[in-house]
């Protein structure tokens, strides 16, 4: 088993003439996992994604692909890797059977083609040529083409924009297979609850540099505070209970009888607002933690919309 | 024995050859699978050759129309899928990224390059069969060197190819196609194609011989219509042309 990272960049630098795409960007992709790029528009996901599929060179920083430099070692890195692009890839005239089966044909150990075809639902492309083909089976088709090959590792660009919720579940399905069978992939996305399904590692890119990377749960947990609701008689004690509690929190009557905890809601906490609402003899209904999703972190580590 | 699950990691390329046929046969599928490339590489130089031969529209000189037409409906064959064809055709995959997918794929960008010149060969191969029947049942008696026509032939398809990727590889991909159609009807007036280069005034006469449309149709009619030797001279053009052509779409091709 090989130890050494799947992609591997340090200190990355692009520059478009005088605007700087990414901006000394680091990136560690383990092998056999599945690691989501996530940030806004304009933030370097493609670019990076690029120069480590070998389509641009690098400015400044190394990157390493399978051990490999994506373009000095393109010959020996390209039947090593799958690509999907976000979009196009494909004859306007061929058929989605004809184009999967000619990539298989350029592997020496390709997938079996009608499997993947059934997979991936393609079958219902029949004999229409791509371009007439709907965006979700343009889709499809790319990924199919990705992954035929068997490679060890495969770059997905926005996988699952423009799918229905039946073929952005056969998608996941696949990508989760592809872990199961130990293949690396990196997926960029603008889909928050894509990432906190199929993703291990999750890095958060804006203005060209990695600003958050850790587990989903890792990066809901450290980035934003989480926060406790219950409901009780109105006009409670809240500085009482303010001063039972951590000192880094905050507690508020909402309404009258509904009140809100902020701060590193954990067991500890719960087990403090419950044994002070025993003492004050208040019943807390509705009980609620409300985690924060990976949006929440997103937002308040970039203050941007993902999909602006 | 371990358990394997569909896409456990197996990677390779297909062997160089096969990979280079595939593609080589795609290529050419989707050459003859698209209706507006037929109308251009089929349809019209058919029509020409059928129509100015059974009708006395254009003053070919001495000898049957159709000995006089058949070269130059020839080389227009050539020019049509070379140039026209391969020009929009590649133009378009460029617009759409297939170019850009097929470089991260295991084919060689030469590799590529190697399975287009042999589809628009296979298309040639296609075209000529059907114009030299049509040519002969119009009562065509071809004469000449086999080898000096297969030699015009293939400097002139090079020559074109270059032209046509150079256009394809720099220029938008709707700037590709018109620019070709338009240079397309051009050189088949100008280019001594049915139109006898003697019928424009000698100036002209002068800069239209060094066109490699012109070239490669008096290059032909030399062959086949005179039974003259090998036309270095239409050879020599070619190849200035096909160098030019292809150094400069090597220097300027880009791939997205």
């Amino acid at each position: 088993m090989r130890t050494e990272p799947a992609v591997e960049v340090v200190g990355l630098v692009k520059r478009y003439g005088t605007k700087t795409a990414v901006d000394g960007l680091d990136l560690t992709v383990a092998r056999g996992a599945v690691t989501a790029v996530l940030g806004p528009n304009g933030a370097g996901k493609t670019t990076t994604v690029e120069i480590c599929e070998g389509y641009r060179r690098a400015d400044a920083g190394t990157v390493r692909v399978l051990g490999l430099d994506p373009v000095a070692d393109a010959a020996a890195l390209r039947p090593r890797i799958g690509v999907m692009l976000q979009s196009g890839g494909v004859y306007p005239g061929a058929r989605a059977d004809e184009m999967l089966r000619h990539t298989a044909g350029l592997h020496a150990h390709p997938v079996d083609v009608d499997l993947l075809i059934e997979r991936l639902g393609l079958g219902s492309c029949g004999r229409t040529a791509y371009r007439r083909l709907s965006g979700g089976q343009q889709q499809r088709l790319a990924l199919a083409m990705a992954v035929v090959g068997r490679p060890e590792l495969v770059f997905l660009d926005e996988p699952t924009a423009g799918l229905d919720p039946q073929a952005r579940r056969a998608t996941w399905d696949l990508v989760r297979e592809l872990r199961q069978d130990g293949v690396s992939t990196v997926l960029t996305t603008h889909f928050m609850d894509e990432a906190e399904q199929l993703a291990d590692d999750v890095a958060i890119i804006d203005g060209g540099r990695v600003i958050a990377r850790g587990t989903p749960e890792e990066l809901c947990r450290g980035g934003a505070e989480n926060t406790l609701r219950f409901t009780g008689r109105p006009g409670l004690d809240v500085t009482s209970l303010l001063k039972a509690l951590p000192a880094d929190s905050a507690a508020t009557e909402l309404t009258p009888g509904t009140y809100r905890v902020d701060g590193k809601v954990g067991p500890q906490l719960l087990a403090t607002v419950a044994s002070w609402c025993a003492q004050h003899g208040v019943m807390p209904d509705a009980i609620a933690v409300e985690r924060h999703t990976l949006e929440d972190v997103f937002l308040e580590l970039t203050g941007k919309e993902l999909r602006a | 024995m371990t358990a394997t699950g569909t896409f456990t990691p197996r990677p390779g390329a297909a062997p160089l050859p096969r990979m280079i046929r595939a593609q080589a046969a795609l290529e050419t599928r989707m050459l003859l699978r698209n209706g507006e490339q037929l109308l251009l590489t089929v349809i019209i130089p058919t029509l020409l050759l059928v129509l100015f031969s059974a009708v006395d529209i254009i003053d070919t000189g001495a000898g049957r129309s159709v000995d006089f037409l058949a070269p130059g409906i020839l080389a227009l064959a050539v020019l049509s899928t070379a140039f026209t064809g391969q020009a929009i055709a590649t133009g378009f995959e460029r617009r759409y990224g297939v170019l850009k997918r097929l470089a991260a794929s295991p084919l060689p960008r030469w590799g590529l390059m190697t399975a287009k010149t042999c589809a628009v060969l296979v298309t040639e191969v296609l075209q000529i069969a059907l114009l030299t029947a049509v040519a002969l049942a119009l009562g065509w008696s071809p004469h000449g060197n086999p080898a000096a026509v297969a030699g015009l032939l293939i400097l002139g398809t090079a020559a074109f190819s270059g032209l046509g990727l150079l256009m394809a590889g720099t220029l938008k991909a709707e700037a590709t196609l018109a620019a070709a159609n338009l240079v397309f009807l051009l050189l088949l007036v100008g280019g001594g194609v049915i139109v006898p280069l003697a019928k424009f005034p000698e100036a002209a006469q002068a800069v239209l011989g060094l066109l490699p449309i012109t070239a490669l149709s008096d290059g032909l009619r030399t062959v086949l219509q005179h039974g003259a030797g090998v036309p270095w001279s239409d050879l020599g053009i070619l190849a200035v042309w096909a160098v030019a052509g292809l150094g400069a779409a090597a220097r300027f091709f880009r791939w997205e």
